[in-house]
């Protein structure tokens, strides 16, 4: 009798246990359910135009003498403005705090003329002098600006930086008055202007600085929201590390009443799945990369929204031309040919890359080099006989070093196959992580090894510059006086077209020596709401925000 | 009991400093720096940079210097993100780690203590492997596959969610849930074998005979000890949910220290690796210190030795 | 139940070790890739589907199975000798030895694995013994813990103050009294540790520590499929069902395995 007791307050116990249990679920679903559909944040910005996008990850900074990514320069490209900003559409260049130029003769002076209405977000008239001051900056060894080699090409603007000469006013930089600015050249460099978009010339409010520490030494604090002084666009408003930060429209531009944006929202968001989730969430106007394996699927299904710019930049291996077998051409040129382009860049990295055969890129400026890789596989196979390695027999495995990310590996892979089939040569992979693998490449402690090189301007100098003797991003061990001579030769030639003359033999050199394989141009595939407007390819990516704004979109069919 | 505690806190301090030491030199031992980057700048620029920093002094004086800082409280700026300090941001970043944290262990203990109680009432039938079964999906979709999941769901499909964030508390939602259940699951699992290792011991059988009901015998008795291993096991997961969860950091956008833990190793930003190392593992010694205390509370059998 | 989830977990165990032998019927290997076939879904040829680089995803399922398996039973069995062993020694002798193996644990836990691993990786390269080695020196932290936990408490029961009034000597009393009774929770964890270690491979192979290609593993083939979910998704389904299943079955088989090794209720 006493023994049933239990069980039945067992038996009760359960029941009770599963009814709140069951409460418990169906109070949480209500909950859940009670909170509908909502406005996103994507909507909410048409009506406010405030536009939501991805840079990439949270800036190192937003001082432009200290920083050196692509991420710091889309930001900071709000907040302060150069002589010459990125034009509204296709590759030119239009005044920015410079409302005209002219050139002299020889193409090696530049005077700027400033605009007189050209103010810093504190109510400070922007001067000539301030850019003096900042290319001071810039240039200054105390700041040890890792990009200060974008102003080398004024004169002895290497040599104060590099500690050769102290005395600034000797570097070709002089503020003639108020509102003139003159640049001085070491030779006619005709993409100057390009140069200038970049964050290195970008001018900063040195009294700012100054307050918050010495100006001419890293780690000051004037960044920081309510700090920040600057003449662009927009004005910080919020940063919060990691996460976000926020810039609103300035009153002080001078060009305020044109711009139609209230507010930019930096998102830091690294990983690219994250980021298209938010786009597809409604929370973002513009991711900064788009996976390869979604490229399909919204080609397919939402068209409207999947954008290709081209981009200046390939994708290669380099050589270790020091060691055997590889120090021999044959097998380089051999290696080379066996990789079949086409089927890379469609079937693995499926982002219409462009098949590459030569180093820079097509239509670079108007140059499109004439150099050609063969395809030939015959040839391969014949070089690589000729080499002594008939049928790949008798070649040791080739490693391949490659930092780790998804789609170095899966072209590896490929390339891996493909000498295997083509050449009978065996590959064998090797990852490491990106320090790891840009420290063995520095010490050539490499056989082949994936490598990528953007352009810092468009013209093929940023490209074939890199492969010279002693070039820090030359890497490769490899080293032609007569290749040196013809850059050399470039550097001062002033009639365009001779110039390209000259590096389309250098260009030639170089895919007869192959130290490095060609594999394709980059691309540029992202997303894009249709409701932003005045959102144009560049060649790099690097938009002037002045000319962006947002729009419900409309019905009508999309424009491509 | 004091005693105990004191004596404790006092031993933290050379684990501490061993903790520092290890990861130091294991930091600067892997080959890369800060400043490394596929664009390569002069020497002279390098050595500029390397010398503000202070990398041309010797390593074991680098090293000195850091510990002289780390005594003041001072964990040094950050390499990577100039003008920062480290105390800075594991300033910023750790209320957010502690916040999704607490929501997740919450949320675990809650889901987790609820299912092993149940099941542990009737072993081995329907309430016992339902529960059970169902906890078992937080071991069995690892985190990076159920949050994707629910936010596909319930954020992009529903859109009842953002997808990312940390502003509201409805973004606050999917993140914890998703890093609860896979505590959960554990708890679940460590709460049901340690009530049944209680409850099938010969004095539970002496007080059911004697007719204590089944809800009494459970709670009074056999939860206490059941919790033992629970308690065990949270110590050091406690410590690992505060600090921060890499993957759901990145996978909902939350600017908390998990996040910064891996990334800072990548970008071999050496003081913050030390930072985010040495405040993990002051929670780490603190959790474990409170587990300890009480385990001998809970078990009075137990003493302080 | 627990013979229905022991006899799954060899079905599955046996099948991917045998993946081998299989792949040679079928023609396909876990790393012949074919570029046209990206991402199919499963079909006559292919019963899995393929993936983004024209894999069969079966193949790669069993391959990736026995390198998955490889890991989570070494991993595991070095964390349960070790952490067994350490355990009941420092919970037993007590005092000062305690307090400093203790101690060493508390270190060795308040090392984030990461850092570690990376470490690991970066000095000796991606060898795949290395994953064993870095995921077992970390999991024998919490069943030192746990079992040097139970043993103090255990410590104080009536038995043990038998055996030792008895006289035995303190390494039979550890070895044939304390480790038996803690084998309760110890075997439960145990039977946990296998999964946690394939979805730490797995949470490795989301940082891209994990075990590299052209090798696949369940925790790499999940992360890939986590990806297409929306686009691909037998790329998740086939893995995340082979892990799901084999964790299930090894929970079942786990507690049939503490049922029976109870040595406490046998002694009535």
């Amino acid at each position: 009798m006493r023994g049933n007791a239990p069980d039945k307050g067992g038996r009760l116990r359960r029941y009770e246990a599963h009814s709140r249990f069951l409460i418990f679920v169906a109070l949480l679903t209500a909950l859940l359910a009670g909170c509908g559909k909502r406005e996103t944040p994507v909507e909410a910005g048409i009506r406010t135009q405030t536009l939501h996008l991805v840079r990439g990850s949270e800036p190192q900074e937003l001082d432009p003498h200290v920083v050196t990514g692509q991420t710091e320069h889309g930001i900071i490209r709000s907040l302060l403005e150069g002589l010459v900003i990125p034009a509204a559409k296709g590759t030119a260049v239009a005044p920015g705090v410079a409302e005209r130029w002219d050139i002299s003769p020889d193409a090696t002076v530049y005077t700027f003329h400033l605009r007189t209405n050209a103010k810093w977000s504190n109510g400070d008239p922007v001067t000539a002098q301030d850019f003096l001051n900042s290319y001071k900056r810039a240039l200054i060894p105390s700041m040890a600006y890792q990009y200060a080699y974008m102003l080398y090409a004024v004169t002895n603007a290497e040599a104060y930086n590099t500690n050769g000469i102290t005395d600034f006013n000797q570097v070709g930089f002089k503020a003639l008055d108020e509102h003139t600015f003159q640049v001085t050249l070491n030779s006619p460099t005709p993409y100057l202007l390009f140069l200038m978009c970049h964050t290195s010339w970008f001018p900063v409010h040195l009294p700012t600085i100054a307050k918050y520490g010495d100006p001419y030494q890293r780690g000051s604090r004037w960044t920081r929201p309510g700090r920040f002084v600057g003449n662009g666009p927009f004005v910080l408003d919020e940063w919060k590390v990691n996460y976000r930060i926020v810039v609103k429209k300035s009153t002080t531009y001078w060009d305020a009443e044109h711009v139609r944006l209230n507010a930019i929202v930096f998102h830091a968001i690294e990983n690219q799945d994250t980021e298209e989730r938010a786009f597809a969430a409604g929370q973002l106007n513009i991711t900064l990369q788009l996976a390869a394996g979604k490229i399909d699927t919204y080609k397919r299904l939402h068209p409207e929204v999947y954008h290709n710019d081209a981009f200046l930049g390939d994708y290669f291996y380099r050589i270790n031309c020091t060691k055997p077998p590889l120090n021999d051409k044959r097998v380089r040129l051999a290696l080379a040919i066996a990789i079949d382009r086409e089927s890379l860049v469609k079937n693995v990295t499926r982002a219409d890359q462009i098949a590459a055969y030569t180093f820079t890129p097509p239509n670079t400026a108007g140059y499109t080099a004439r150099a050609h890789i063969p395809t030939n596989l015959d040839l391969a196979r014949k070089l690589l006989a000729d080499a002594g390695f008939p049928g790949g027999k008798g070649l040791p495995p080739i490693e391949i070093l490659y930092n780790t990310y998804e789609d170095h590996q899966r072209i590896a892979e490929a390339i891996q196959q493909m000498w295997k089939n083509n050449l009978g040569v065996d590959a064998r992979l090797n990852n490491q992580e990106w320090k790891v693998y840009l420290d063995s490449t520095e010490k050539m402690d490499y056989q082949i090894a994936r490598a990528g090189w953007i352009g810092d301007y468009p013209d093929p100098s940023t490209f074939l510059e890199m492969m010279t003797t002693g070039s820090g991003n030359n890497e490769t061990g490899w080293s032609s006086p007569e290749y040196d001579e013809l850059i050399r030769q470039a550097a001062h030639t002033i009639d365009p077209a001779a110039r390209f003359e000259v590096f389309q033999k250098a260009e030639q050199i170089l895919m007869d020596e192959v130290p490095l394989i060609p594999i394709y141009t980059y691309t540029h595939p992202y997303l894009m709401t249709t409701s932003v407007k005045g959102w144009y390819p560049t060649f790099n990516d690097d938009h002037s925000y002045n000319f962006v704004y947002l729009e419900a979109p409309t019905n009508a069919p999309a424009e491509h | 009991m004091f005693r105990f505690v004191a004596k404790r806190f006092l031993e933290m301090i050379p684990v501490l400093f061993i903790i520092a030491t290890m990861t130091f030199f294991m930091a600067k031992l892997a080959p890369g720096g800060p400043f490394s980057s596929d664009k390569k700048i002069p020497a002279e620029i390098q050595n500029q940079l390397e010398a503000h920093y202070g990398l041309d002094k010797p390593l074991f004086i680098q090293y000195l210097d850091y510990l002289a800082h780390l005594v003041k409280g001072d964990l040094g700026p950050s390499f990577k993100y100039e003008g920062r300090s480290v105390n800075e941001l594991i300033g910023a970043a750790f209320p957010v780690s502690l916040q999704l944290g607490c929501y997740a262990l919450a949320i675990a203990l809650l889901i987790g203590l609820t299912a092993g109680i149940i099941a542990s009432s009737r072993p081995n039938s329907l309430t016992d492997y339902a529960p059970m079964s169902l906890a078992m999906v937080g071991i069995c979709i690892p985190t990076f596959v159920m949050g994707p999941l629910l936010l596909l769901i319930f954020g992009i499909g529903l859109n009842m969610f953002n997808v990312s964030g940390w502003d509201t508390l409805r973004d606050k939602v999917l993140p914890s849930v998703t890093l609860g259940l896979y505590y959960a699951a554990y708890v679940a699992r460590l709460t049901r074998g340690g009530m049944l290792e209680i409850l099938n011991q010969d004095f539970i059988r002496t007080a059911r005979a004697k007719g204590a009901s089944s809800k009494r015998v459970l709670f009074k008795h056999a939860l206490k000890g059941g919790l033992l291993p629970v308690i065990s096991y949270l110590g050091p997961a406690a410590a690992g949910l505060i600090t921060g969860s890499f993957v759901i950091e990145t996978i909902f956008d939350i600017p908390g220290l998990g996040r910064f833990f891996i990334t800072s190793f990548f970008n071999r930003d050496y003081t913050l690796v030390l930072g985010a190392t040495l405040f993990y593992a002051l929670f780490v010694l603190l959790f474990n210190l409170f587990v300890d205390v009480l385990q001998v509370l809970m078990n009075p059998k137990l003493r302080f030795e | 139940m627990a013979v229905i989830g022991g006899i799954v977990f060899l079905l599955l165990m046996t099948l991917s070790f045998l993946a081998p032998v299989i792949s040679h019927f079928t023609h396909y290997n876990y790393e012949d890739q074919n570029l046209d076939l990206y991402a199919q879904a499963p079909s006559a040829k292919h019963w899995f589907g393929t993936d983004t680089l024209g894999r069969d995803v079966l193949t790669r399922l069993l391959y990736g199975g026995s390198v998955s398996m490889a890991v989570g039973l070494v991993a595991t069995a070095v964390s349960l000798t070790v952490g067994v062993l350490y355990g009941a020694i420092s919970g037993f002798i007590g005092g000062n030895l305690d307090r400093a193996m203790m101690r060493f644990v508390d270190i060795l836990f308040s090392m984030p694995l990461i850092i570690f691993v990376i470490l690991l990786m970066v000095f000796f390269g991606r060898h795949f013994v290395l994953l064993f080695v870095a995921i077992g020196a970390v999991e024998w932290l919490t069943m030192a813990r746990i079992v040097r936990g139970q043993v103090v408490s255990l410590k104080e029961q009536e038995f043990i103050e038998a055996a030792r009034a008895l006289g035995l000597r303190k390494r039979r009393i550890i070895l044939r009294h304390l480790i038996p009774n803690t084998l309760g929770p110890v075997i439960v964890y145990a039977t946990l540790t296998v999964p946690s270690v394939m979805l730490l491979e797995a949470t490795l192979s989301f940082l891209g520590l994990g075990v590299q290609p052209p090798m696949s593993s369940w925790g790499l083939m999940i992360n890939e499929g986590a990806k297409y979910m929306q686009e691909a998704p037998w790329l998740l389904i086939f893995p995340g069902l082979a892990l799901a299943l084999t964790l299930f079955s090894l929970n079942f088989l786990g507690d049939g395995l503490r049922d029976a090794l109870d040595v406490r209720s046998s002694k009535d």
